[in-house]
């Protein structure tokens, strides 16, 4: 991937050091433009311990400077979701009230304006934005793993192995995108359409990272995992039915219809048994998986109302 | 330490679907066979799932009476 057009000063001062090698002491000082340019450059750190870019030494990943400004941009970033996702007291029993959470919000659906109305040029706008997460679908929860405990690692695991297709490569979730982007002619190269995406986008990338890398947020990511899982059959069906509309390629409406079948597992899975183990063996993270949870929808919701407004859909 | 972890073969979820671990066939109420193709299985319970004998999520739009 080449590194992404810059959005604002901090992205242009961040992509100067990654092309010259060096991360001077004083990029700590530049100021970001906007919030675009602040997560691009956040996204852009976090894209050094994925895949990285071309041309860039693999060395920066753990260069003391870019770690620096790294930490700066998540300790805001963080403290920005505390304050915008403050969840209630979950009751008892536990998978019961974390189902209940999540199904009582009502955030914007990106997926019902597919089913019904939207036209081909703005479902494929949609998918172009989807290829930054679904290129690297699970990869951000596979972090979390050697953080836990024997109950919620080995759950997790039985998930995952799920995700990335049980070993068989042609079942890896993010490879069955790249076949329906191949399909409808779009992209599938990973980051390709970094440069386009709205930054709700970067922001939701940035969440499932900030929770996937730091152990002490182990609990947020394996709530956002249960709140994305648990939101995605029905609207994976939604989705299907208006590719089917739209006349979309059989590999993107299969993609979609996988999720409609492995999510109604999934979210059995995410909430009851690794959650659920999770909270058993540490019942302080309860309260970082409400947190984890709220986020993921709320920031889906951000998104979603960002894409219906600019189609004139609200 | 805990020293064994329950993991049962069948999980019945409270108002979703059953869990089926490991393959299994299941013949349907047509006598249609359908074989296990992940490591766990969501068994649809309400009788509403469009993608039988699979659970499709739809029980969770189901008023509670109707839920299993």
């Amino acid at each position: 991937m080449r590194i992404p057009k810059a959005r604002g000063e901090l992205s242009e001062a961040l992509a100067a050091a990654l092309q010259e090698g060096t991360a001077p002491a004083e990029l700590a000082d530049v100021a970001a433009t906007d919030d675009a340019d602040r997560h691009l450059s956040l996204w852009t750190l976090y894209e050094l311990s994925y895949r990285g870019f071309d041309g860039v030494d693999d060395e920066l990943e753990w260069q003391p400077e870019l770690l620096a400004l790294r930490h700066t941009l998540e300790r805001r970033f963080e403290a920005e979701l505390r304050e915008w996702f403050s969840p209630p007291e979950l009751g008892e029993p536990f998978a019961d009230a974390l189902f209940e959470l999540i199904e009582n919000d009502d955030g914007a659906s990106v997926a019902t304006f597919v089913q019904r109305e939207a036209t081909l040029d703005q479902t494929l706008e949609l998918l172009r934005y989807r290829t930054i997460y679904h290129l690297k679908e699970a990869d951000p929860t596979a972090w979390v793993v050697p953080r836990l405990t024997t109950g919620p690692k080995a759950a997790l695991m039985e998930l995952q192995y799920d995700e990335y297709g049980c070993g068989d490569p042609n079942r890896l979730h993010s490879h069955l995108f790249v076949r329906g982007l191949d399909a409808c002619g779009l992209r599938s190269d990973y980051g390709a359409y970094i440069d386009d995406v709205p930054v709700e986008v970067l922001v939701q990338n940035n969440a499932m990272s900030l929770f996937g890398l730091h152990r002490r947020l182990r609990g947020a990511a394996l709530g956002h995992l249960a709140a994305f899982e648990a939101t995605s059959s029905l609207p994976s069906r939604r989705m299907a039915q208006g590719l089917e509309r739209l006349g979309l390629p059989t590999e993107m409406i299969a993609y979609y219809e996988e999720h409609v079948e492995a999510d109604a597992v999934h979210e059995q899975l995410a909430v009851r048994t690794i959650c659920g183990a999770l909270v058993e063996e540490e019942p302080a993270q309860a309260a970082e998986v409400a947190f984890g949870a709220l986020a993921c929808l709320g920031l889906e919701d951000r998104f979603a109302r960002r894409m219906l407004a600019e189609w004139g859909a609200e | 330490m805990k020293e064994h972890f329950d993991h049962p073969d069948v999980v019945v979820c409270p108002g979703g679907p059953l869990l089926l671990r490991g393959e299994h066939v299941i013949e349907d109420a047509e006598g249609r066979q359908h074989r296990t193709s992940r490591p766990v299985s969501a068994v649809c319970r309400c009788g509403k799932s469009a993608d039988q004998p699979w659970c499709d999520g739809t029980h969770k739009v189901l008023p509670d009476k109707l839920k299993p």
